[in-house]
């Protein structure tokens, strides 16, 4: 097909979508329109049955905390087929890369940030069901300022500051405390994972039972899990860009 | 409050525009992490602030990190 005809179809198709684009938005319901009879019943009861002022950490750890178990351990085992796949092949004695950071300006970032990321994502966990956050999302933050030590200094800090057996030890203690906590439940004869501890006062940290258990127990798994996936890529090669430029 | 939601609309359209045109893998990289960051602003406009912390770290730091080890990896290869 010559480059004309290609451009016709394209163009023909590219009308046709945005036509069809522009006409399902003006069929959307308006902003904050919402129906769901669940969400309804859950912005209602949550804030009083559990105490949590943030209904989604209640929804995740607490009404479908089960799922939420099933979606740590999705992490967990992607995670380990990472560390799988790239150790193997992998000598230990392997060359640490050479990759010291020449910009003066990426190092100034990565030291002033680094401290300010972790406060940042402990925050984030430790509050995760009083404001928007929580295990997952602090995780990930909290798993950048440790990225951000490698952005700031080289690879061997970065390193010494996440040794493998450490960090393979949060792993697998966050993985598993979220199933401890659920089983703990069974000990007093309720269902797994039933809310057990005291609810408190919505919108202080000492609020909504066992959900800070939970949520810090998927923090720490969610931090370990990136910093392992990190960990991995980065000594996978160190990362230095050439630029090189395409034959036009 | 749609003002903000159109101008912000606009600009991720603008963003994934630059990302289909961007020709160089490592200029792709940095282009696709922008544009990230705009939709992280989006869901925040649209009163999604769970979706868009998580989207903050995982689209902007740890994707890029995955695709540069990938490239710099290929390259190495060749």
């Amino acid at each position: 097909m010559s480059r004309r005809a290609r451009l016709a179809l394209f163009g023909l198709a590219a009308a046709g979508l945005a036509a069809l684009l522009l006409w399902s938005i003006t069929g959307l319901p308006k902003f904050g329109d919402y129906h769901g009879a669940y969400g309804k019943i859950l912005n209602k009861a949550a804030p009083k049955e559990r105490q949590t002022s943030n209904v989604v950490a209640a929804v995740v750890f607490d009404y479908r905390g089960f799922d939420t178990m099933g979606e740590e351990f999705i992490l967990f085992g992607a995670v380990m087929g990472v560390a799988m796949l790239l150790r193997a092949p992998r000598e230990d004695e392997a060359p640490v890369p050479v990759d010291s950071v020449r910009s003066d300006a990426v190092r100034a970032f990565g030291v002033s940030f680094s401290g300010a990321t972790l406060v940042l994502g402990l925050w984030i966990v430790a509050h995760g069901y009083v404001t928007p956050g929580g295990g997952f999302q602090g995780g990930v933050i909290l798993a950048a300022a440790f990225l951000l030590v490698w952005l700031a200094g080289s690879y061997r800090p970065y390193r010494q500051l996440t040794p493998v057996p450490i960090v393979d030890f949060a792993e697998g203690t966050g993985a598993g405390a979220y199933v401890v906590i659920g089983l703990s439940a069974l000990l007093v004869g309720d269902a797994f994972l039933h809310n057990l501890l005291p609810y408190g006062v919505a919108g202080k940290l000492a609020s909504g039972g066992s959900i800070p258990l939970l949520n810090w127990a998927s923090g720490l798994e969610v931090t370990a899990a990136f910093v392992l996936l990190f960990n991995e890529f980065l000594s996978e090669r160190a990362i230095m860009i050439e630029p090189k430029r395409r034959p036009s | 409050m749609v003002a903000l939601q159109a101008t912000i609309m606009t600009l991720v359209a603008i963003g994934a525009l630059a990302v289909a045109l961007t020709n160089d893998l490592v200029r792709l990289v940095i282009v696709s992490s922008a544009y990230t960051l705009l939709l992280v602003i989006l869901f925040v406009v649209l009163q999604a602030p769970d979706v868009a912390l998580s989207m903050l770290v995982v689209g902007t730091i740890g994707y890029p990190l995955v695709l540069f080890v990938a490239i710099r990896r290929d390259r190495a290869d060749e």
